[in-house]
């Protein structure tokens, strides 16, 4: 074992409530480097909640959320931490209908976000290398110059991985990426995230069991604002807390 | 559907739209430019001569077509609906109407060098301090453009900053201008009151009642309106103008892009608001007037009827709107004046539920904007800027 660096993501006793109702509830946990991470949970559990904290949508009641161990993600603005390196997939595909394939990565690609800069910007060939290195990895070459509303909704739901692999984050939040899909995009699906994981920490919140064990990773569980269980995808389906929570109601 | 062949047919067929559409266009522009001089190369005896008011008419049209660019940039391409984009007409007017008073000088009713007519007959003795310099015409080209920018950009800057959009950003857009009107009313404004200004007598010491003058402003409307064609197209081609519709379309997936939506919209807003300045001043010469009625909220409402029904989220739709409509305008308010106001308003829901792409959606190639099929509620609401939703974000 090398020595422990700095998790990508640590989250500590991460406290949210609306309206008295605590969606999240002292929730701690930690995602290390390069690594695959899934999250399930019944409905209510946090999942989303979890994420708008850590994109800097939400602000924690209480508690700590940091990024490489130096940003302090509470204090931080949605389009900061977009640009620090944290990338985000909807739960519902939010891709840009009106755009093609290609000026939809082409928007998500690393580059000066200012608007005086933007109004000048030309593609370097470079950068057109890697938009199409991207379209080639989520498989949509063939769709380069389709606008983005007709493809089907798996392939949106692999456009926006594709944008969130254009920005070059450290960390990808991924929410339910194969809600809808069918059995055959759900498997390309997993070699995908499995593909981008190790070079990038990722982060996968789905229901999907199946999948899960597909992604063959860790599995964290989250019941009622904090982490009921952690483990593989066996050990975690074989915890009695587990099976209370998903069969006791 | 989407094969190769078919894909590269469909191109085809889509330039060669577009190329008639360019042939169309230069047509139009050549003929627009030639119209002043059947004014005033041909003898009025003649049947092929264009009556002084017509210049003056369709002067005024171009102005308008200006204003409904600017409103498209904002409408059609970001989805701000702007109710209020007659204010920065509006002030553009007023600060041409400035330097044309200013240049009155002692020729005026009551001989004042220095005091406008209004100002002497409400016994004022001296200049306001935000009058200086109007008399220099570059200062207040410049002020066209600066102060409609800048109310713009606090404006922008307050209601972007706190993301106020769809509806509510409309209501108050139209908040504004109803109270930049009620303030123009005021005589101790000192911007004339409810007569605002008139009696301009000449522009750079080109008399104003002129043939050669009204043509002049004519075509420096023309030249204006392509301009001003030609830098909204720059920017809605450009990067950034992929942005402004990626915000119109989904604009929290932007921000988590790591773009700044409050820039963005701020730099179109601000830049629309300049360019409806632009022609406000245009249109207060030709006019021979301006007063507070156009801050009206009921003007800003018109100006946005003309680029529903040309075409939102098209540049050559909002040309084609404002001369539509205010072509319209002109024939049936002679016709049948009492009409008019249920005619417009008919058109406005007509579009809305029909041709949510306006006139231009009839023909040529299909564009980008905002994409809305089936006759419905929902058009309306589109219309007014609430769609396409917002992902609605789902609370556990």
């Amino acid at each position: 074992m090398t020595k422990p660096q700095n998790p990508v993501l640590y989250l500590d006793d991460v406290t949210v409530s609306f309206d008295g109702f605590r969606a999240l509830n002292g929730l701690s946990f930690v995602v290390e480097p390069g690594e695959l991470r899934t999250i399930i949970g019944p409905n209510g559990a946090g999942k989303t909640t979890m994420m708008d904290v850590i994109t800097g949508k939400t602000r924690p009641d209480k508690g700590t959320a940091f990024f490489k161990g130096t940003y302090d993600l509470t204090k931080l603005s949605e389009e900061t931490i977009a640009n620090l390196g944290i990338g985000r997939k909807f739960q519902r595909p939010t891709v840009f209908d009106n755009h093609t394939v290609f000026e939809n990565l082409e928007l998500a690609l690393k580059a000066d976000r200012r608007a005086a800069r933007t109004l000048f910007a030309r593609l370097a060939p470079a950068q057109k290398e890697r938009i199409e290195a991207v379209m080639d990895q989520i498989g949509l070459s063939e769709r380069a110059r389709d606008l983005a509303g007709l493809l089907s909704h798996g392939q949106r739901q692999w456009l926006e991985i594709g944008m969130l692999l254009m920005q070059d984050p450290e960390l990808l939040l991924v929410d339910e990426p194969v809600a809808g899909m069918t059995d055959h995009e759900t498997e390309q699906t997993a070699v995908l995230l499995k593909g981008i994981a190790g070079k990038r920490s990722v982060v996968v919140v789905e229901h999907d069991m199946e999948f899960v064990r597909a992604l063959a990773t860790k599995v964290t569980v989250l019941h009622e604002g904090s982490v009921l269980s952690e483990g593989t995808v066996d050990h975690v389906q074989n915890d009695p807390k587990v099976i209370e929570v998903y069969l006791g109601r | 559907m989407s094969g190769p062949l078919s894909r590269s047919l469909a191109a085809g067929m889509e330039s060669k739209a577009r190329l008639y559409i360019r042939a169309a266009l230069l047509i139009v522009i050549a003929l627009l430019a030639a119209l002043p001089l059947l004014n005033l190369f041909v003898p009025p005896s003649s049947p092929f001569y264009l009556p002084d008011f017509a210049v003056k008419l369709i002067g005024k049209w171009l102005c308008f077509a200006i204003l409904a660019l600017a409103i498209d940039l904002v409408w059609g391409y970001v989805g701000i609906l702007s109710l209020g984009h007659g204010a920065f007409f509006a002030l553009g007017g007023y600060a041409m109407g400035m330097y044309l008073m200013r240049t009155i000088g002692d020729r005026g009713v009551y001989k004042n060098p220095m005091l406008p007519d209004f100002m002497v007959f409400l016994n004022w003795k001296e200049l306001p301090w935000y009058w200086y310099g109007f008399d220099n015409f570059l200062f207040a080209l410049l002020m066209v453009v600066l102060v409609p920018g800048l109310l713009a950009f606090v404006f922008g800057w307050l209601a972007f900053r706190s993301r106020i959009t769809g509806v509510y950003l409309s209501i108050i857009t139209q908040a504004m201008t109803f109270a930049l009107m009620l303030a123009f009313f005021r005589n101790d404004m000192g911007f004339g009151g409810n007569n605002g200004m008139t009696d301009f007598k000449d522009i750079l010491g080109f008399p104003l009642n002129t043939d050669a003058t009204r043509a002049g402003l004519y075509w420096a409307s023309l030249i204006m309106l392509a301009l001003t064609f030609l830098l909204c197209r720059m920017v809605v081609r450009s990067k950034l103008g992929r942005v402004l519709t990626a915000v119109r379309d989904a604009e929290s997936r932007v921000r988590f892009l790591g773009y700044s939506v409050t820039n963005y919209k701020l730099f179109a807003f601000t830049l629309s608001a300049m360019i409806a300045g632009v022609a406000g001043a245009l249109y207060t010469p030709q006019v021979g007037i301006i007063n507070p009625s156009e801050f009206s909220p009921a003007s800003s409402i018109e100006a946005v009827i003309w680029v529903a029904v040309g075409g939102r989220g098209s540049l050559v739709g909002a040309i084609v709107g404002a001369f539509a409509v205010n072509g319209a305008k002109s024939w049936l308010t002679s016709y049948a004046p009492e009409y008019w106001l249920f005619i417009l308003g008919g058109m406005f829901i007509a579009v809305t539920l029909f041709m949510p792409r306006g006139i231009v959606g009839l023909f040529g190639p299909k564009g980008r904007g905002p994409r809305i099929s089936k006759p419905s509620v929902a058009n309306i609401s589109a219309m007014l800027g609430t769609i396409p939703p917002e992902p609605k974000e789902q609370r556990p």
